[in-house]
């Protein structure tokens, strides 16, 4: 790294620090709170879609025990295809636009919350389901008294590790001429303008760390007293889907 | 408690056999046709070593697991045609890891039965307080706890009190007390015994401690690897005569010690003795000393209270008797005694024998060892499988139903009366 190189960095750092105090950036259609609403508004669309999906089916394995292979072949599946192959190959079906991103969100957002929501449960002591089954409890019962909250930091810690990797590559919608952040690392790159390039890798930064703070402090909300300083709940989950998320 | 006890079910075994795997018909069985009967209000408990099928038996009952073959018939219904959850409400179950759900409140825990019949809140906030207390568990202190925050004795009591809660006529305890140390054990085997004096309930009780057995159980069936029922008997039935070499080696080679903690002081027939007061004078009560073949005197106060022995052959031979003269008192004993204790209790004694004082602290007898020695040969069983000498049977010493009571006071010596 010469003196030039140093320069140049500065100059960068003051124009997306430009950029962001740029009024012209937080309005309008290409302004920094659209953009950001349409990225947490199909983020949200997919988590919720793939929510849907994933958690009843993992909490039905779970608590049945029966199907757990599947549901692990099924999900690593999803996972050993990139998403932005998922991308292409939505586009022909759903045309250009957030779209054809939807899909490739949610099948992104499934293998994590079903593998924890099934691992979740499967790692709920055999005592405490003896326990409520003896005592007279209906098998809905069991599972929504006993079972889910017993494993709900295992369910919440698949929700955030879905929720991140959907934030972050809710990005790739641009590139198929979709909304939200990653427009303006679309356009930055296309145009060559490296401010905004930076300025909207910025952002899908700090959404992405954001999401994973919320997802975290409801992650120990579901911890019990006493409970407190058990290590990260994600530790739980099994680890190949981890390092694939993270 | 302020319910009345709910009616107790009587629980029947009809041949029931369980087969974990049914397709290989060679193997042993979980449990072998096993037939007993348990009546109503009655504790019995299911004994044998590991793995002999006393967790599959009792969850036959809550159709946890369903027989192969055979019925469980409670108060006269196959319970294969109860719905299976009402009938499970209405069974109170204590798991073998007590279970407690640890993202719910101590409270919470322990409503759980009356909450999943719909009982108004506030209803089933009064009965876990009640409970807890009953169980000897502050419910201030600990309603709002959660499980973790419990020592292993604390969890034990409110598993109790979590079956208790919707007062079911039957309970099914595995190893109820088994987590916890022998001496925090004593104590909740003493106090779930002086509950059940209460409320009467049916219980089929698991362990595999033949000790917690002989002293939890109205009714004892011992069973042995492959699920057979090897007796099925009151404990004095089983330790006096055991049905086979195998059910002698369980109980142990020291059942006749055993049998002792069975039979009570007031099982006994007691010695007279002679008393005599401060003040009396000697030469009266030497005559009298010396007419009983039983070398000592007794000194007792006003109210007939003992204060120590005199030793015929120290009585003065004039004058009046004096506290001085008294030698140092033996163990006193209570009707409630056993006779274990008392045993024990007059081995460690200067002279041996037991005063027995009612709940006054009056005199009323005197054992001796070989007044115990004596019952314990007459109640001998006829059996083949020990050293025990062939004689009548005769089991009136824990007769079914009478159990044993109020074991942990029988060591304290009675109070004073106050006046
Ligand atoms: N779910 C199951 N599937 C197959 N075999 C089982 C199952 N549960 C128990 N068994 C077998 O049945 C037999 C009886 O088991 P059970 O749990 O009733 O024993 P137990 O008397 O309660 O023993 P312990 O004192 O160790 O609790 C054992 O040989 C055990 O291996
Ligand atoms: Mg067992």
């Amino acid at each position: 790294m010469g003196p030039d190189q140093g320069r140049l960095t500065m100059e960068l750092i003051g124009e997306v620090v430009a950029w962001f105090t740029d009024p012209a950036n937080w309005t309008g259609t290409n302004g920094v709170p659209n953009r950001l609403l349409e990225h947490l508004r199909l983020s949200g669309a997919s988590m919720l879609v793939a929510t849907l999906i994933a958690l009843p089916a993992g909490l039905a394995i779970g608590h049945s025990g029966r199907g757990g292979l599947l549901a692990v072949a099924v999900a690593n599946l999803g996972r050993a295809v990139p998403s932005y192959a998922l991308l292409l190959v939505f586009l022909p079906f759903f045309g250009l636009g957030d779209a054809a991103a939807f899909p490739a969100l949610v099948l992104l957002a499934i293998p994590p919350i079903l593998v924890n929501a099934y691992t979740g449960l499967r790692g709920v002591d055999r005592d405490l389901v003896e326990a409520g089954r003896g005592m007279g409890m209906t098998e809905l019962q069991l599972l929504l008294r006993v079972e889910l909250p017993a494993a709900a930091p295992v369910v919440v810690a698949g929700l955030r590790l879905a929720a991140v990797a959907v934030v972050a590559t809710a990005t790739l919608a641009a590139l198929v001429a979709g909304g939200g952040l990653g427009r303006y690392i679309a356009d930055g790159f296309g145009l060559r303008r490296e401010d905004r390039l930076i300025a909207g890798a910025i952002l899908v930064a700090l959404l992405a760390l954001v999401v994973e703070r919320a997802f975290t402090f409801a992650e120990r909300r579901t911890l019990l007293p006493g409970d407190q300083r058990r290590p990260s709940t994600a530790d739980l989950a099994p680890p190949p889907l981890q390092s694939g998320l993270r | 408690m302020s319910n009345a006890p709910s009616r107790a079910a009587t629980v029947e075994f009809r041949h029931v056999t369980k087969r974990y795997d049914e397709r290989a018909k060679g193997n042993p069985a979980a449990v072998n046709d096993l037939s007993i009967e348990v009546p109503a209000g009655r504790i019995c408990v299911l004994v044998g070593p590991s793995g002999c099928g006393k967790t599959t038996s009792l969850k036959m009952v809550n159709r946890l697991i369903e027989p192969t073959s055979g019925q469980i018939v409670i108060d006269g219904v196959d319970a294969s045609t109860r719905e299976v959850t009402e009938l499970r409400r209405g069974i109170g179950y204590v798991i073998q890891q007590v279970g407690l759900f640890p993202h719910q409140t101590i409270g919470q825990n322990v409503a759980t039965v009356p909450r999943l019949l719909g009982w108004p809140k506030a209803r089933q906030r009064e009965r876990a307080e009640e409970l807890l207390a009953t169980v000897g568990l502050e419910p201030a202190r600990y309603r709002d706890r959660y499980p973790s925050q419990l020592s292993g004795g604390e969890r034990q009591r409110v598993g109790v009190a979590r079956a208790l809660a919707a007062d079911p006529p039957i309970m099914l305890m595995d190893e109820p007390f088994g987590a916890v140390d022998p001496i925090v054990r004593e104590r909740l085997q003493n106090e779930f015994l002086r509950l059940q004096e209460e409320l009467a309930k049916t219980i089929l009780f698991v362990t595999h401690d033949i000790d917690e057995a002989i002293k939890m159980g109205d009714l004892v069936a011992v069973m042995q690897v492959g699920g057979t029922l090897a007796q099925f008997g009151t404990p004095a039935e089983i330790l006096a005569s055991p049905a086979s070499e195998f059910v002698a080696r369980f109980v142990g080679a020291d059942r006749g010690l055993k049998r002792l903690s069975l039979s009570r002081v007031r099982d006994l027939p007691l010695q007279p003795l002679i008393t005599a007061r401060p003040g009396e004078d000697c030469a009266l009560a030497r005559q009298r000393a010396l007419a009983d073949p039983f070398p000592y005197l007794l000194l007792v106060d006003d109210r007939s209270r003992p204060i120590g022995w005199i030793r015929d052959a120290d009585i003065p031979a004039t004058g009046t008797l004096t506290e001085a003269l008294a030698v140092p008192m033996s163990p006193l004993l209570n009707r409630r005694t056993t006779l274990k204790d008392a045993l024990s209790m007059l081995l460690d004694a200067d002279v041996q024998a037991g005063i027995v004082v009612d709940r006054a602290g009056a005199v009323v007898g005197l054992v001796t060892v070989d007044m115990i020695a004596d019952r314990m040969r007459d109640t001998a069983g006829e059996n083949r499988f020990g050293p025990l000498e062939p004689d009548a049977q005769e089991d009136d010493a824990a007769p079914t139903g009478e159990g044993p009571d109020g074991p942990v006071d029988t060591l304290a010596p009675p109070e004073p009366v106050e006046a």
